[in-house]
């Protein structure tokens, strides 16, 4: 009985988490390479493609270096502090991979909580303290200004990030991350009801992640690295680390609360949660691929924006913030809450829809010309 | 009421974007810069004073490594200023004249690719970067066919150029002229209507005409806040009277439009290029050089001499004492040394970050500031 319980309760989550951990940080470490082949191709240049097969073994290659390099601790720095700043951000989001069904359940899930999504909220938001901690103990003014803006960025969009989920619990009714996907998979993704609070999240969850075009924590023209502009060797890597497995987990989360993460059904119908575990383990995997490509195509948009845009100044950042994003995720819930008291969340769906056909047909409408942009003698007089 | 402190930060002359060995000594309040006071220096080589221990020839490769990313027109202010101190303006052939508004031309688009490049991966935006010097190389290329090197080129003499044009170059020229204007399109796709650019760039670093000409700010910086002036169109030099084309004119004086006048530039230079093909064309080959002695020794006197160079007005100040063969002074007024003067100006009551896209609008090369 107890080694049953045992079984059931430390050893099988553990396998679990560990099993998650290690494909987690594979994907970590391939989205480096990933990253670098995908800004090659959009930039015209080949990316690494020396080390290995098209540069595959760069994955390998890279830690090798960092674990190699003289590990610099720059003499005027607050020891602990700069000792602790890579480690912090690292726990909270190792820890949220306990909560993130990354397939179907009971099997894809370490540890299931029925209010996961706040204790994920709450984890990755601790990721920060990493940071601040980080460039404060470095001692150095440009890493100070990283660590200052990534709190206040942090601060700032903390808000719209969690007042944006609220329209999403208030539809399906619950924090648990499993019954969140259910009903999408028997509705429909809450991409169409809730599409103000996905984008929304999605901008917030570039800006928590520290992400161009809200890169400013360490914004390289700028505050030369930001924060870890002191860290060198693994410390700096961990700091990467970190960045890259929030991204994920991220990415995880708008899967799961607004794209039906590993379900691809509407109204019940396709394959639905109880479908997939019927199917035994071919429908965990089917599951599973489900999952990893749609969090995969937000690994690439998050990329494609780093190529995209320039970056924010950091007052702009703020206004976007307070100024749009908040006032539009209280709206949100305003608008969500009428709809769902009057009990007409169906409607919604239909608006969503209108909106993202409009948002189509506005980017589609024509094939854009090539910004035939005014050159400077058309704003102004020629000689 | 609140003890406030302003911090003192260095910025440079080790920093990824100051461009170079530039070091901004910055009061900050936060994040609000009080006081930027640029501090130069640091790639001093005397090439002043080297000058006047060289014969004239001698002083063309050095005038290469001041600014180092548009040698062609270094060379060509140098080598034009001499000719006029000895009174053979007139005599340079016409198929010499267009190569070396041809290469003035190709250096500076290359140049301006450069700024472009840096000034957008200084905002954040990193793709600009790639796509610019994907067309930069096709000029540095182009360089090197004709003179076997593609950065510091010491491309022209006095009295001439040292070769004529390969064969095929000129078609090779005609390829990228007709491939260029797309590119720019390309970029400003990218950047112009980008509201995060605008954002980052509208009302930043504004100078009106008045403070721009007070500051002796020239080039670009001066164009874009809206004053006509180009030497190519008001102090004509070479064959450029002949040639058609316009000069690109800001409005507000700020960042934005130096972007916008910078990228105006780059297709009035490719519309020279262009006519320029048909021209040298007709002109006899192998006749590039005036008939002047080997051994420049320019009478006694003194002159000086400005050309638009990508940054601006390009003057070389030369003295001859009519007996030997080097000059007995010779100083160049160089546009980054002068245009970093409006930088204090600019920066006061800006962010850090938009410090860099102001160092990034001045487009400065340090070894013209420090010479």
């Amino acid at each position: 009985m107890t080694q049953a319980l045992l079984m059931r309760y430390l050893l099988w989550p553990l396998v679990k988490f560990l099993g998650a951990f290690i494909v987690v940080q594979a994907i970590v470490a391939a989205m480096n390479w990933v990253e670098r082949r995908l800004l090659g191709l959009i930039q015209a240049r080949l990316g690494p493609n020396r080390v290995g097969w098209h540069g595959l073994l760069q994955i390998v290659a890279d830690p090798i270096k960092f674990l190699l390099k003289e590990d610099i601790v720059p003499s005027s720095s607050e020891k602990v502090a700069y000792f602790l700043g890579p480690m912090l951000p690292l726990i909270p989001t190792f820890m949220v991979y306990c909560l993130i069904p990354f397939g179907p359940p009971p099997m894809f899930i370490a540890a299931r909580v029925n209010v996961a999504l706040l204790l994920v909220l709450a984890l990755t938001s601790t990721g920060v303290y990493g940071i601040i901690l980080g460039g404060w103990a470095s001692n150095n003014k440009y890493s100070l200004m990283g660590g200052l803006r990534s709190a206040a960025q942090m601060v700032s969009y903390e808000v719209p990030f969690g007042l944006s989920i609220v329209g999403v619990l208030m539809i399906c009714g619950s924090l648990d991350l499993v019954r969140i996907v259910d009903y999408q998979a028997n509705n429909a993704w809450n991409l169409f009801p809730q599409i103000v609070a996905f984008f929304i999240f999605f901008v917030s969850m570039n800006a928590e992640n520290n992400r161009t075009p809200f890169d400013l924590p360490e914004a390289e023209s700028e505050l030369v690295a930001g924060y870890h502009t002191e860290y060198s060797a693994m410390k700096f890597a961990f700091f990467m680390l970190a960045e890259y497995s929030a991204m994920i987990v991220n990415s995880c989360l708008v899967t799961l609360l607004f794209l039906g993460g590993w379900t691809m059904a509407i109204d019940g119908k396709g394959l639905t949660t109880q479908q997939l575990v019927s199917m035994g383990v071919l429908g965990g995997i089917i599951g599973l691929a489900i999952f990893l490509t749609k969090m995969m195509f937000f690994m690439f948009v998050y990329i494609w924006f780093r190529a995209t845009f320039p970056r924010f100044r950091f007052d702009q950042l703020m206004d976007l913030g307070w100024k749009w994003m908040i006032p539009l995720a209280l709206g949100n819930i305003v608008v969500t809450g009428v709809f769902v008291l009057i009990g007409q969340e169906r409607l919604m769906y239909w608006i969503g829809l209108a909106t993202l056909g409009a948002i189509g047909f506005h980017i589609f409408r024509k094939p854009v010309p090539a910004v035939k942009a005014k050159t400077a003698h058309e704003v102004a007089h020629a000689s | 009421m609140f003890d406030v402190h302003e911090m003192e930060i260095n910025f440079g002359p080790q920093h990824p974007s100051t461009h170079g060995v530039l070091r901004v000594l910055l009061s900050v309040d936060g994040e609000r810069i009080i006081n930027a006071k640029p501090v130069i220096g640091y790639l001093h080589r005397g090439t002043e004073k080297l000058f006047e221990h060289m014969a004239y020839p001698q002083c063309v490769p050095h005038t290469d490594r001041m600014d180092y990313v548009a040698s062609a027109t270094n060379n060509l202010g140098f080598v034009e200023a001499v000719e006029k101190l000895m009174g053979v303006t007139a005599q340079i052939p016409k198929r010499a004249q267009l190569m070396r508004v041809i290469l003035s031309e190709l250096q500076r688009i290359s140049s301006h690719l450069l700024w472009l490049a840096t000034h957008a991966i200084d905002i954040g935006a990193m793709t600009p970067f790639f796509y610019c010097f994907r067309e930069r190389e096709q000029i540095l290329d182009l360089f090197e066919n004709y003179c076997g090197a593609r950065l510091t080129l010491n491309c022209m003499r006095i009295g001439g150029m040292p070769d004529d044009l390969p064969p095929g170059w000129l078609d090779d020229l005609e390829e990228f002229t007709g491939k260029f204007d797309a590119a720019v399109d390309e970029y400003e796709s990218l950047l112009t209507n980008n509201r995060i650019w605008k954002r980052r760039t509208v009302g930043i670093g504004v100078i009106s005409p008045e403070e721009a000409i007070e500051w002796g700010v020239t080039g670009p910086p001066l164009r874009g806040s809206g004053v006509n002036w180009d030497l190519r169109k008001a102090l004509p030099y070479e064959c450029y009277s002949e040639l058609d084309f316009e000069v690109p004119l800001g409005i507000n004086g700020d960042t934005y439009d130096r972007y916008l006048c910078r990228m105006a530039e780059m297709r009035q230079s490719n519309r020279i290029l262009k006519q320029c093909i048909p021209m040298i064309n007709a002109t006899p080959a192998g006749d590039i050089k005036a008939k002047i002695s080997r051994v420049v020794r320019p009478p006694e006197g003194e002159v000086y001499h400005s050309i638009e160079s990508p940054k601006g007005e390009l003057g070389y100040y030369i003295i001859a004492d009519g007996k030997s063969t080097n000059a007995y002074r010779c100083h160049v007024r160089p546009p980054s040394f002068v245009n970093l003067q409006a930088l204090p100006a600019m920066a006061k009551g800006h962010l850090v970050a938009d410090l860099v896209a102001l160092i990034g609008t001045i487009d400065i090369v340090l070894g013209e500031v420090d010479r």
